[in-house]
């Protein structure tokens, strides 16, 4: 189907494969295949079906939630050989693009036609489309633009029998239901995207960014919330804590104010009056609530300096710790404050250090916790704070994720924000589409429901027992 | 004595879809009494109605025994203002919801119901710039035709826990059970509004996008030949792009929308369909030659058609430009005739869907694509 330099049997090249941006779960697959175009991917996923063997779809391998851990019987397609951007259409403010096509790239073939495409993962220079549909991914811009949910209008898939069907287009509501919405953030569990359609978003006439540096993450998020109540939604809010700083500044030298005990990012973008009018309130809100230094990006080479931090502070982490865990999860914005003094005591009751990252306009965490594995039980307990996060956001009533996706990670924590019958609901759909989970099967879920009799069927339901986690 | 006898009543003369007569009519005040509602309605056929407002809408069910009356599942839940979301029971009524300096962007007739307008999809001018159903709701409660309560989403605008069960409701026509509750995001009420109208050819919407004036909706009204445009935000900042707006499309500003702007274009009672082309091919479709209006910013439109010939005219012409059409609505001796929804891609995956989630076909039997 695909010839011999498509598929990978070597077990030394197997084992680049062995995990995603969640390095600490390895599994190598039992076969790695590099498909071309629909119809390999269609062969491939026809194939599996009929011998009743488990496959995982892998974009580039940037995902943090395990969502890409290969199976151990299982295959994995890896869509990085279907990069082709097929189409840049700016008068129907649409983008084609083969799964493997790098979200970046959209924008930078949109950009001279005064377009872009919205969501902006942090590892936007590297992530997948494909990937993007996978996971729902989000980025620091989609307070204001929404997610890739919001801007995908059509799919082709390849559902789990090898079948290949379209689902939307270039037009918006298709007849029907809305199975392109189901499979969006489906993570991989109801099939494979092989081509994405998504809608381009025209640039900006004016983009304004101002850092501020406060003494406190409290204030910060004073700031932040009086922000919003004022009904300016700014395009991004960020924030940074003063280890989160230490860290970017250990990295990247980014230069934020001194001393600062948080700071944040705050970018407006629309028509030029608009934005002129909101910046100078916002400024003043920054003001009103403690910010002791505003710096105004004065020109493009300044905003990116500003960003440089913020996007660079997961691995900048690595600077001032030997290993860490991020975290991905969200609390509704207004218990921002609370929140963040309950990570603070639990940091302090299991020992280690954390760092805080966030989305602070949509409540959107990503607390980093800090620990150095040569220490004896250092590692467990940094799990264990990380775990002990998750909690927290389920108490005040958000989420287990916001943008990393459940994966293999968290569908532990799944019966925590869902009962058993939500759960079930869920994967009605999932029967829908995949009756004898071969789909990326142990990810989201973390019981698998069984979907009628299929006598002689290998399930594929098996967790991924394999797994060996560092 | 069981909850059906409890809550049901004999159906009267206004309890029909699409002209089937129901049998009986029941409206549970909560979730858990619609659950219990629902269980005890296994053997019986089902349609969801909320104000009634598009209850001919869609193919007259196959069969029907009870409608489930949403009239008592009323009520704004929460309103987390400082967290911009809503939690609304879905059977409040649109104009009921009343949430001071913020806005649920749902375009709808305003006794439609929240409910309604999630399982009908409907969506009007604002959704260039807010979005549809689909991009607003976050979170949702469901009776399954089992009866078993079911959630997904939830209370954060930021959330990819599993799947999006709301997006599958959303435009379902009750066909893969009850909705009860819906969590929205809300957007803060713009401090102001204007509209520009002009005589412009539908060509010009896309000289309005070019012109990065941020419009909150490019509407059309090919019957009038008018062009209006929403923008909305500070006063000041809203006065410079009217303005400039007004000269580039040689219009007027205006403080209110044009009559059309929102409105269905057809009679009650009329057929009335619901046509989606790329946004490119919106000036193709008025150059049809047949009356449409609705969002020239999105692609989205909706005509009146007289009769078959014209519906077919229509399609045809929508699938020609790579979009597609449905008839929402037509009268009795219409429907029978007409193909409602058109071709479906994707129809057999639908099907497993509805099996899946209703197995003995009971919720709004025939109503949606393909005959689910």
């Amino acid at each position: 189907m695909l010839g011999p330099a498509r598929v990978i049997t070597d077990r030394q090249e197997l084992r680049t494969y062995e995990c995603d941006g969640l390095a600490h779960y390895k599994v190598v697959p039992a076969l790695v295949v590099l498909p071309q175009d629909t119809a390999q991917v269609a062969a491939v996923v026809r194939a599996c079906a009929e011998a009743g063997v488990p496959f995982v779809a892998r974009g580039s391998g940037t995902g943090l939630s395990g969502g890409a851990l290969p199976h151990a019987d299982g295959v994995l397609i890896v869509t990085a050989q279907m990069r082709r951007l097929v189409e840049v259409d700016p008068a129907d403010e649409r983008a084609v693009a083969e799964p493997g096509v790098i979200n970046l790239q959209v924008t930078r073939a949109a950009t001279p036609h005064g377009y872009y495409y919205a969501p902006d993962p942090s590892s936007q220079q590297i992530c997948s489309i494909g990937g993007n549909v996978a996971e729902n991914s989000g980025g620091a811009h989609c307070l204001k633009y929404g997610f890739t949910t919001n801007h995908v209008t059509g799919l082709e898939v390849v559902t789990p029998d090898g079948e290949v069907t379209r689902l939307g287009g270039r037009a918006l509501d298709p007849p029907g239901y809305d199975l392109l919405g189901a499979f969006v953030g489906s993570e991989g569990t109801l099939g494979v995207a092989t081509e994405v359609t998504v809608k381009l978003t025209r640039l900006p006439e004016s983009v304004r960014t101002l850092l501020a540096g406060f003494h406190g993450t409290d204030q910060a998020g004073a700031a932040t919330s009086a922000i919003i109540g004022a009904g300016v939604v700014p395009a991004a809010i960020e924030m940074m804590d003063a280890l989160a700083i230490e860290a970017a500044e250990a990295a990247v030298a980014c230069g934020y104010p001194a001393g600062a005990g948080a700071v944040l990012i705050v970018e407006l973008d629309g028509p030029a009056a608009e934005v002129a009018a909101q910046f100078g309130e916002v400024t003043r809100l920054c003001e009103a609530n403690g910010a002791f230094e505003i710096r105004i990006a004065a020109d493009d080479a300044e905003r990116a300096l500003f960003w440089r931090g913020r996007k660079s502070a997961f691995a900048a982490v690595g600077r001032i710790s030997p290993d860490y865990i991020v975290q991905d999860g969200v609390i509704p914005r207004t218990a921002l404050p609370e929140v963040l003094r309950r990570i603070e005591e639990l940091a302090a009751g299991h020992g280690v250090r954390v760092a805080n990252v966030f989305h602070a306009g949509d409540g959107n965490l990503h607390p980093l916790v800090l620990f150095d594995d040569a220490i004896e039980g250092a590692a467990e307990r940094a799990e264990a704070a990380s775990g002990a996060i998750i909690d927290i956001c389920i108490e005040y009533g958000g989420s287990i994720t916001g943008e990393h996706g459940v994966g293999s990670d968290k569908a532990r924590f799944m019966p925590r924000m869902f009962t058993d019958d939500d759960l079930d609901t869920m994967q009605l759909l999932r029967c829908a589409f995949d009756p004898d989970g071969l789909a990326n099967p142990g990810k989201v879920f973390p019981t698998p429901r069984l979907c009628g009799e299929r006598p002689g069927r290998h399930r594929g339901a098996l967790e991924y027992q394999g797994a060996e986690v560092f | 004595m069981s909850v059906l006898d409890e809550l049901a009543r004999p159906a009267g003369d206004d309890d029909v879809v699409g002209g089937v007569p129901a049998r009986l009519v029941a409206a549970p005040a909560d979730t858990a009494e619609a659950a219990a509602l629902v269980a005890a309605a296994r053997e019986l056929t089902v349609v969801v109605r909320g104000a009634g407002t598009k209850i001919d809408w869609g193919v007259p069910p196959r069969s029907l025994d009870l409608i489930i009356d949403t009239r008592r599942l009323t009520g704004v839940v929460e309103h987390a203002a400082g967290d911009l979301i809503t939690i609304v029971r879905a059977g409040t009524p649109l104009s009921e919801i009343s949430l001071g300096a913020q806005v649920l962007a749902l375009d709808g007739p305003a006794r439609a119901t929240v409910g309604g307008t999630v399982a009908a999809n409907t969506t009007g001018p604002r959704r260039l710039h807010y979005g549809s159903v689909r991009d607003l709701l976050i979170g949702i409660t469901v009776v399954r035709p089992d009866g078993k309560v079911a959630k997904s989403g939830g209370r954060v605008v930021k959330n990819v826990a599993g799947y999006d069960l709301g997006k599958l409701y959303t435009g379902s026509y009750g066909t893969l059970g009850l909705i009860t509750e819906c969590v929205f995001r809300l957007h803060p009420r713009p401090r102001a509004a204007a509209y520009v109208r002009a005589q412009a050819p539908a060509a010009d919407a896309a000289r309005v996008r070019e012109a990065r004036v941020a419009p909150a909706a490019i509407e059309l009204d090919s019957a009038t030949g008018e062009l209006a445009v929403l923008l909305e935000g500070t006063p000041e900042g809203v006065r410079e792009r009217a303005a400039a707006l007004a000269k580039l499309l040689g219009g007027e500003v205006a403080e209110e929308p044009p009559a059309w702007w929102g409105a269905d274009p057809w009679p009650a009672g009329g057929i009335g369909m619901k046509l989606s082309v790329p946004l490119s091919q919106v000036p193709a479709l008025v150059a049809g030659g047949d009356p449409v209006r609705g969002s020239a910013g999105t692609g989205v439109l909706y005509a009146a058609a007289e009769g078959i010939t014209q519906v077919e005219r229509l399609r045809g012409l929508c699938t020609r430009l790579g979009g597609h059409a449905v008839v929402l609505t037509a009268p009795a001796a219409f429907r029978d005739i007409l193909d409602m929804w058109g071709p479906v891609p994707g129809l057999a995956l639908m099907r497993r869907v509805k099996d899946q989630f209703d197995p003995a076909h009971r919720f709004a039997p025939g109503r949606f694509v393909g005959g689910i």
